[in-house]
């Protein structure tokens, strides 16, 4: 879409309506007999007036100017960005799950708690632990239930002391910060050459004093921690518990558990490696598993059955408390339990073949002309460095990210993680055929040929697109947030 | 399998390219003991017809809103939702793209945020929103915990007419950051001034109440917004959203934090969630504001655009130091308060309340003069309001369910003190001929 599409509130027309109420039926009153005055609004809020065709039209336009998945190869790294099936859009919108009320009662809502449960029983299978919660709404809320929970227990064991938890420096930015919500102190452990946590920097950082760990397997640099029973034993040797970031567990469906790895407590991101839409940057899930030991623990309510009915259980002295209203993220919940139903037991053990597959081979297709700083099998994705064409021509990761776009591709993740200069964190998921990638690992030589032959075009990219390269500088130093009328 | 495109043939050509003879090689990094060697103990795959006709069945043995007239209210409420919003929310390009953080491919999400972040701006008075949280609950934890950093004080002051699950969130949270929730009475449906007073002390780091209440009921926030004002304390205002376009401002008295439970605004209610909570605060706190924000700007040749902004609050750059731990926004919900708004604008809205109104009262009325009901508070209240019930509560929504109606909510559930309370919401798509035959119903119950 390329045309600038004005802000609705400069195309407001005063008497303009977009949607029309019945009728008032019932006998009115003046509202000031109702409310007190001083309470009622002096002028009304400044909103937009519209007409139906105006919003439609509006938010089509927009539409036009975002990339998603749906329209093409969107290789972000860690975000497992794979195809959202329709159908599982039309299940969620069932009148019996859009339209249900949380406060209806158990009775009244017995198809809603089966499908709870169901999932429940289902990510616990998947996932090798002994129960799983449903409430938390993302990742990062995940995180913070889980880390509340190593604190539960520690507390409860008597155990005061524990004030710190290690994160290797690969992690995701949400791990130190959902630690450090939670009242923890964050202590980095450094990575070895293999992009594995390093064994003699954990067992050093590993004391009385420390609650856990929170590990990504894959990790980040989508290699396998090839130590994860020794750093479990290290950790847990000393009386520490495991976290596990699910943000990367698209890899592993079906070939290995976290339950299995010794991990204590986990969390999914079920708009990752269970296909629930990222709409744009939410609402996500993020269930939260444990082990036997941390079951009494887990956030209020769970879903239990009781012969062939279903009811919440909200009578777990332990439990943490309640980490958000009501029942979690349902609607997305439905999505991927129709996900699961869909998959099966084999079609998830392929998705995690396919999406390695998919990884290992467009690695293979560029490590020739990137700098590949860990050279070995890679899980569902792969981190290349920019360093070489940086280093040779100037220009910089974030140059091809804008030139991939020119080429109708969304950018991998860049600068990211952080141990890699210049990376690149490509993850093509298993939704991608062999041909999708062919043509992407050739774009990406293309640019990285050009970078040689005529820098300037890389850096000045994109050209394709309406705007490019936005002054984010300006924006933070005079931040212009919502709409003015003097504008 | 629909969704994984690769052939056996194709598989065949890639390993090969990688020098494997088979896809098991591919996990070889994986310690053998670790390796899951039985099939995921899971139910057979389901084609997509059989999927959808067993959720199909699973969906229609709950009870709910389409077929039933909703009474049922205590923070999620069935508004009226215009079909363009879900035709909007189901464009591939909102519901399948991620974070905009590659502007030049995210205008749509971006502008659409900005144009939330100014509505919900004009709503609540604030000079800022973010561009939302997980929900009202979460986003209430969140303002307290930027009043703890703030005021450097360790209280949060909570009225009991707050939403009873909004407090609970509040108590798993605070102790995290070695905070404490103070509960503050009530007197007759409202925050109880001379306890709240009291209760006040010099590590109060946030006064917390909700508009209109967990009751309903209207608080005075001119009378809290002047107490609060005295203790150095932040002023945080839970509110629902539709009654801002009928109500002052909670910033006209004083609030420093508004948030709140979006979902009234164009999302459907979905058994709880996801709807998004909104997070709006006076300008000197934007620096401090929790998630996302999107900001305009101009790019290279000065073409207005938009972009993520203030990020260096936020966890992917400041990690442990960030301000919150979240990662993400409910978009697609706030995306369908963008759209719902945009439809209704200010007109429309405020008749969404009026009506939301004016239909609450006279179902408070009819169902006082026809079942022996009474009105458990004198306050004045918006679309939703407390009745004592002479018959027990359970048994009424019970019988309420077969004549066609999902009743009000059991106080006594959260509020022991109140049995028999029984907490009617009306929304504007109630009629009155539903209002009036749930009101005959209800009095008729247990005859």
């Amino acid at each position: 879409m390329n045309r600038l599409e004005p802000v609705s509130f400069d195309t407001s027309v005063p008497g303009r309506r977009g949607c029309v109420l019945p009728p008032l039926d019932v006998a009115e009153k003046a509202v000031a007999s109702l409310l007190p005055g001083e309470m009622l609004r002096r002028e009304p809020a400044c909103l937009p007036e519209l007409s139906e065709v105006d919003v439609v039209r509006h938010f089509t336009r927009l539409s036009q100017k975002n990339f998603a998945v749906d329209e093409g190869f969107y290789p972000l790294g860690s975000c497992t960005m794979k195809y959202n099936p329709k159908c599982n859009e039309d299940a969620a919108r069932l009148p019996g799950f859009a339209l249900a009320h949380p406060l209806q009662g158990a009775e009244f809502s017995q198809g809603a708690l089966r499908l709870m449960y169901e999932l429940t029983e289902m990510l616990t299978e998947i996932t090798g632990m002994a129960g799983v919660s449903l409430q938390p709404a993302a990742g990062a809320h995940g995180e913070l239930t889980g880390i509340m929970i190593i604190r539960a227990y520690h507390r409860h064991r008597g155990d005061e002391k524990r004030t710190k938890i290690l994160i290797p420096d690969t992690a995701h930015g949400t791990n130190p910060a959902s630690a450090a919500l939670a009242g923890y102190d964050v202590v980095e452990v450094a990575s070895d050459r293999r992009g594995n946590v390093d064994l003699d920097a954990l067992r050093e950082a590993m004391d009385d004093r420390v609650a856990g760990i929170m590990l990504t397997n894959p990790n980040t640099l989508g290699l396998f921690e090839e130590t994860i029973t020794d750093v479990a034993d290290i950790v847990h040797g000393k009386g520490g518990l495991l976290y596990y970031d699910g943000a990367n567990f698209n890899a592993i469906l079906g070939k290995v558990r976290p339950g299995d790895m010794g991990f204590d407590v986990i969390h999914l991101n079920l708009h990752k490696s269970f296909s629930t839409p990222h709409g744009g940057g939410g609402p996500g899930s993020g269930p939260v598993g444990v082990g036997e030991t941390l079951l009494p623990f887990l956030p209020v309510p769970l879903v239990r059955k009781c012969g062939d009915r279903y009811e919440f259980d909200e009578d777990r002295p332990l439990s943490v408390g309640k980490v958000r209203s009501f029942y979690g993220n349902f609607g997305v919940l439905v999505r991927a339990y129709a996900y699961i139903l869909s998959m099966g037991a084999e079609g998830l053990r392929e998705v995690a073949h396919n999406a390695v597959l998919n990884a290992n081979y467009l690695m293979a297709l560029l490590k020739e002309r990137f700098l590949l700083p860990y050279d070995r099998t890679c899980k569902h994705e792969f981190v290349l460095s920019g360093k070489r064409q940086h280093d040779s021509g100037g220009v910089s990761t974030l140059d091809m990210a804008k030139a991939l776009m020119d080429y109708g591709f969304h950018p991998p993740t860049i600068y990211f993680p952080l141990v890699v200069e210049e990376a690149m964190m490509i993850e093509p998921t298993e939704t991608e055929g062999k041909e999708t990638l062919d043509v992407f690992a050739k774009a990406l030589c293309s640019i990285a040929d050009e970078a040689e032959k005529n820098p300037e075009g890389v850096k000045t990219a994109p050209h394709s697109t309406f705007v490019a390269r936005p002054d984010e500088t300006a924006a933070a130093r005079k931040p212009v947030l919502r709409w003015r009328r003097e504008e | 399998m629909r969704y994984i495109p690769n052939t056996e043939e194709q598989r065949a050509a890639m390993l090969d390219v990688l020098g494997f003879s088979d896809e098991e090689e591919l996990f070889g990094d994986i310690p053998e003991s670790l390796l899951f060697s039985r099939s995921l103990k899971l139910p057979p795959a389901m084609s997509e017809m059989e999927m959808l006709t067993h959720l199909g069945a699973l969906a229609a043995s709950n009870a709910h809103a389409g077929e039933k007239a909703c009474f049922l209210g205590a923070g999620m409420y069935d508004h009226f939702i215009p079909a363009v919003v879900n035709h909007m929310a189901l464009r591939q390009e909102f519901y399948t793209s991620y974070t905009p953080y590659q502007p030049e491919l995210s205008q749509g999400t971006l502008q659409a945020i900005f144009e939330f972040q100014s509505m919900i701006c004009a709503l609540t008075g604030m000079d800022v929103s973010n561009a939302s949280m997980y929900d009202g609950a979460s986003a209430a934890a969140e303002a307290a915990f930027l009043a703890g950093g703030t005021t450097k004080r360790s209280d949060v002051l909570v009225s009991r007419s707050v939403h009873p699950e909004t407090r609970r969130v509040l108590a798993t949270y605070l102790p995290l950051r070695g905070m404490r929730l103070v509960e503050c009475d009530i007197e007759d449906g409202v925050t109880n001034l001379g306890d709240l007073k009291e209760k006040i002390s010099g590590e109060t780091a946030a006064i917390l109440v909700q508009q209109p209440n967990f009751f309903g009921c209207l608080e005075d926030l001119a009378s809290l917004g002047a107490v609060v004002k005295e203790s150095g304390a932040l002023f945080v205002v839970s509110a629902n959203p539709i009654a801002l376009a009928l109500l002052e401002p909670p910033s006209s008295f004083g609030a420093d934090i508004v948030v709140g439970e979006g979902q009234p605004l164009g999302n459907p209610l979905s058994f709880g969630g996801p709807g998004f909570g909104f997070f709006a605060v006076r300008e000197k706190y934007m620096r401090k504001l929790p998630g996302r924000v999107v900001g305009k700007t101009t790019d290279r040749e000065g073409k207005p655009c938009f972009v993520l902004t203030l990020q260096a609050r936020e966890q992917h750059i400041r990690r442990e130091k960030a301000t919150s731990n979240i990662c993400s926004n409910q978009n697609l919900n706030v995306l369908m308060a963008t759209v719902y708004m945009s439809l209704l604008g200010p007109q429309g809205l405020r008749e969404v309340a009026e009506q939301s109104l004016q239909k609450a009262h006279v179902a408070r009325e009819s169902l006082c003069a026809e079942g022996g009901f009474s009105p458990l508070f004198g306050a004045p209240f918006f679309n939703e309001f407390a009745l004592k019930s002479p018959k027990p509560v359970e048994r009424l929504n019970r019988h309420l369910l077969t004549e066609g109606f999902l009743g009000g909510y059991d106080l006594s559930l959260a509020y022991p003190e109140y049995p028999g309370g029984w907490l009617v919401a009306v929304t504007e798509k109630r009629t009155r001929e539903e209002i009036e035959r749930f009101a005959v119903c209800a009095g008729r119950c247990g005859e």
